[in-house]
């Protein structure tokens, strides 16, 4: 009997608690037509993942009461879907999920574009990097590659990555600052599961692949991580392979290569969305993000699970564009604005 | 023979009333979906994957599989009834196919299509089923220079297919070669030649400009010829199915190089488009009527059908064992497997037997009820040419629209879907061949980047593509391809001196 009051007394604050945080923004905007949401690439990489995964959870849990509409708007390294947000300053029923493009595709290609041509809602996670060689190769940490490079001839090395002055290029242009002035070859490739193959199969030497894209290699025995560009270690600590978790894997920083690089996910919608608009989406996205789906979905990425609002995530923004044009600059990837 | 113990219990696995009910669901989604161009079976998997999050795995991707085999099925039909292809791998077959209905074999047509679609895709279960390993490894071994080597082989296998004159033929793939361009060059990271259109910064899609080439060019065609369909009065007669399948025993060696180019270019992962102009290239140089191909050759829709469908199926063997898709609707079902829980690589067959096995399984159930299926539709779609062409043009015209639209979700499209439509009619006119334009389209930027990705590797130097056995083997075979009209026709003249005119 006591048990049962309690549960109910339990539910009821729950049930109160969740309406009070519901009440507000929810009873005062909802969307009044399908909400489409934009991948800024192709299908099949991982915001793509990402998009049709958080779009099954709002389908299976009812997250929404209109229906949310996936397309893929990649073209021109995504200029085509940022171009189209910028376009729909006044329709808030579109909202976009980030990845670097957001950053190095207005840079790169001179594309007239800037985040603070959308409203930002919410950082859903940052995607890691991890520098990764062939495990038939002799390098057992980021140190033994790193002294490779430097004693090798100047572009000996390979290093194969996605798409051309973006994410992949700018780490390894960042970890060129530490060879002591030995270049990479950088070989861009269209997606990064082919970028993992390419380094199984020998064509390169190494990768900076995001965990998702070469875990069946790691857990294969094929590719060995050397080390993660995060500034501490994953916090996951279930066995991936055999011996070894995510946690296993060294920072970057801790073995010599003081280098740090994570890839946004996170939501944005148009800019003249209200700040109801905003916090409902919040809402909306706070509920996937709750959902035993999502957390298993980041433990099999290895996500950096950090995650911003508001002023906060105004502010990381903001500096994660002064960092980008900062490594584009120096790297000479970036393109007069047209 | 483990593999045949682990695929009876594959079949034990997918031989349920649901999976086989979800089978046919599939199936009858694909078709609809392979019948609407533009609307891929890429794009079909992606908006029903999300609907599979609450099934099991396995019947999952039994319904998704389903619905790609359809789509490969489907996009036969409106190529052969309409010259429009629903689906890219079906453009080779609207080389012969059309004609065929134009002719009144419009029912001989798609048998042949299904049926050779079925030979393909059944050949290339076998070799999952039986090779998968092995064949995941010598996949390994494509770098840049090999996957260059075998574009090079594709356009070599092609030329000197096109009926004008050859210096129209390469003023046709120069002009694929250009419009391939446009957009973001992966290379570089950089825009080329959109002018400042955001509009250009897609490039032009292989899709819009073969909806618009073959598909309004065609309508435009027929409006000229006087407003009806050629081949409409073909009587229909039920024993199409028969007929159509004693005359294709002679053919064997066309199924079985079809097949085989098909599963390479599956596996390697070049796709079932180029896979399918691969394997008519190779049937016109090759087969006994290859003078006949374009003039409505049954021979001439095996060949890119067997191809197509086998590539499409072997397509899925780098996804399941490598992770890498060989194909976009690969890539999407490759998201599907991630969400249900399930890491493609090399662990899935040791880890995931059931699942694993359960989906070989379902590709052979999958593809005897898909032709059962579409081969008792043979009529009902040949039928279709009945209807007047006053009535069916505008929804044929609408359908394109749609297509074309849905590739990128742009109005552009459309448009640019209607100047293809123009510039394949004058094309037609002036004797300039689109083949060439359309190949050059879909592989010239996959071409470029392989080359450019090899001369980075090799920091400039040609000769890597002759570095290994491999490559090289195959960069020599496509020499020999590309000048072997100009061998056989010097042959012909100092043997004969007839048949000059087929030289070059």
């Amino acid at each position: 009997m006591r048990m049962k009051t309690l549960k109910t007394v339990a539910a009821r604050l729950g049930l109160a608690a969740g309406l009070a945080a519901l009440a507000a923004p929810a009873l005062a905007w909802e969307p009044t037509k399908p909400v489409t949401l934009i991948i800024p690439a192709g299908t099949g990489g991982g915001a793509d993942q990402m998009a049709r995964f958080i779009q099954g959870v709002i389908q299976k849990h009812e997250l929404m009461s209109k229906p949310l509409i996936v397309v893929n708007k990649g073209g021109g390294a995504g200029a085509e879907g940022f171009l189209e947000m910028k376009g729909s300053a006044a329709d808030p029923h579109k909202i976009i999920i980030t990845l670097s493009n957001l950053f190095t595709t207005p840079l790169g290609t001179g594309t007239p574009f800037n985040w603070k041509d959308m409203k930002p809602v919410k950082m859903m996670a940052l995607d890691q990097f991890i520098l990764w060689v062939n495990a038939n190769e002799p390098y057992k940490t980021a140190k033994d590659y790193i002294d490779a490079v430097k004693a090798g001839d100047d572009r000996a090395f390979k290093m194969g990555g996605t798409g051309s002055k973006q994410e992949d290029q700018i780490i390894t242009v960042a970890i060129e600052k530490e060879t002591g002035g030995k270049k990479f070859t950088y070989v861009p490739y269209d997606g990064g599961g082919k970028v993992a193959v390419q380094l199984v199969g020998g064509h390169v030497n190494s990768s900076v692949n995001n965990p998702i894209e070469a875990v069946a290699q790691w857990r294969g025995g094929q590719l060995r991580p050397l080390c993660i560009f995060d500034k501490a270690r994953s916090t996951y600590t279930n066995k991936v392979t055999e011996s070894q978790s995510w946690s296993d894997v060294p920072t970057c920083t801790e073995s010599g290569l003081p280098i740090e690089y994570q890839m946004l996910r996170g939501i944005f919608t148009t800019k003249n969305a209200t700040p109801e608009q905003v916090a409902y989406y919040e809402g909306v996205l706070k509920k996937v993000m709750e959902t035993a789906e999502w957390k298993e979905f980041m433990e099999k990425g290895a996500f950096n699970q950090t995650t911003m609002t508001g002023a906060e995530y105004e502010a990381w923004l903001t500096s994660a564009e002064a960092r980008h044009r900062e490594l584009m600059t120096g790297a000479g990837f970036v393109a007069a604005a047209r | 023979m483990d593999e045949l113990y682990a695929l009876a219990g594959g079949f034990a696995v997918a031989f349920t009333w649901y999976n086989v009910a979800l089978m046919i669901l599939g199936i009858t989604l694909g078709v609809v979906i392979g019948v609407l161009p533009g609307l891929g079976g890429a794009n079909g998997v992606a908006i029903l994957l999300p609907l599979t999050f609450s099934m099991e795995p396995t019947s999952a991707i039994i319904m998704l599989t389903s619905i790609y085999w359809g789509a490969l099925f489907g996009g036969a039909i409106t190529a052969i009834l309409f010259n429009i292809p629903g689906e890219p791998w079906s453009v080779a077959t609207t080389f012969d196919g059309h004609p065929m209905a134009q002719r009144g074999r419009a029912d001989e047509a798609l048998v042949a299509a299904f049926t050779s679609s079925f030979v393909g895709a059944i050949f290339a279960v076998a070799l999952i089923t039986f090779l998968a390993p092995v064949v995941a490894k010598f996949a390994l071994r494509f770098g840049p220079a090999e996957f260059f080597a075998v574009q090079f082989l594709t356009f070599a296998s092609f030329i000197g297919m096109g009926r004008g004159s050859p210096a129209k033929t390469l003023a046709s793939m120069c002009l694929g070669f250009a419009l391939a361009c446009v957009g973001l060059d992966g290379v570089t990271g950089s825009l080329r030649m959109t002018f400042g259109h955001d509009e250009l910064l897609n490039g032009f899609k292989f899709l819009v400009a073969v909806i618009g080439l073959f598909g309004i060019g065609e309508i435009l065609t027929s409006m000229e010829d006087g407003l009806k369909f050629s081949g409409a009065d073909a009587k229909l007669k039920m024993d199409a199915v028969i007929r159509t399948w004693r005359q294709l025993p002679k053919m064997f060696f066309t199924f079985l190089r079809s097949c085989i180019v098909g599963c390479w270019m599956g596996i390697t992962p070049g796709g079932a488009t180029p896979a399918s102009f691969m394997g008519y290239g190779l049937a016109k140089r090759f087969s006994k009527n290859g003078n006949n191909f374009g003039k409505g050759e049954l021979e001439g829709v095996v060949a890119p059908e067997t191809a197509a469908h086998a590539a499409g199926t072997a397509a899925l063997l780098p996804m399941l064992t490598l992770g890498i898709p060989g194909s976009p609707t690969a890539a999407v079902l490759l998201g599907g497997l991630l969400i249900w829980g399930l890491q493609p690589g090399p662990l899935l067959f040791v880890e995931q037997k059931d699942f694993v096995w359960g989906l070989i399984a379902s590709m052979y159930l999958g593809n005897v009820v898909g032709l059962i299926m579409v081969l008792t539709c043979v009529p009902l779609f040949a039928a279709i040419l009945r209807v007047p062409f006053s009535i069916i043009a505008p929804v044929i015209v609408v359908i394109c629209a749609i297509g074309a639209y849905t590739v990128n979700n742009a109005m552009f499209d459309v448009w640019m879907m209607l100047v293809f439509g123009v510039m394949g009619y004058l094309f037609t006119k002036l004797g300039y061949p689109l083949p060439p334009l359309v190949l050059a389209l879909v592989l010239g930027d996959q071409a470029e980047s392989s080359f450019r990705q090899a001369m980075l590797v090799s920091q400039g130097d040609v000769t890597v593509f002759w570095s290994n056995w491999l490559s090289g083997s195959i960069m020599t075979l496509g020499v020999i391809l590309a000048f072997w009209p100009l061998v056989s026709g010097l042959m012909a003249r100092f043997g004969k001196s007839g048949r000059t005119a087929s030289a070059a």
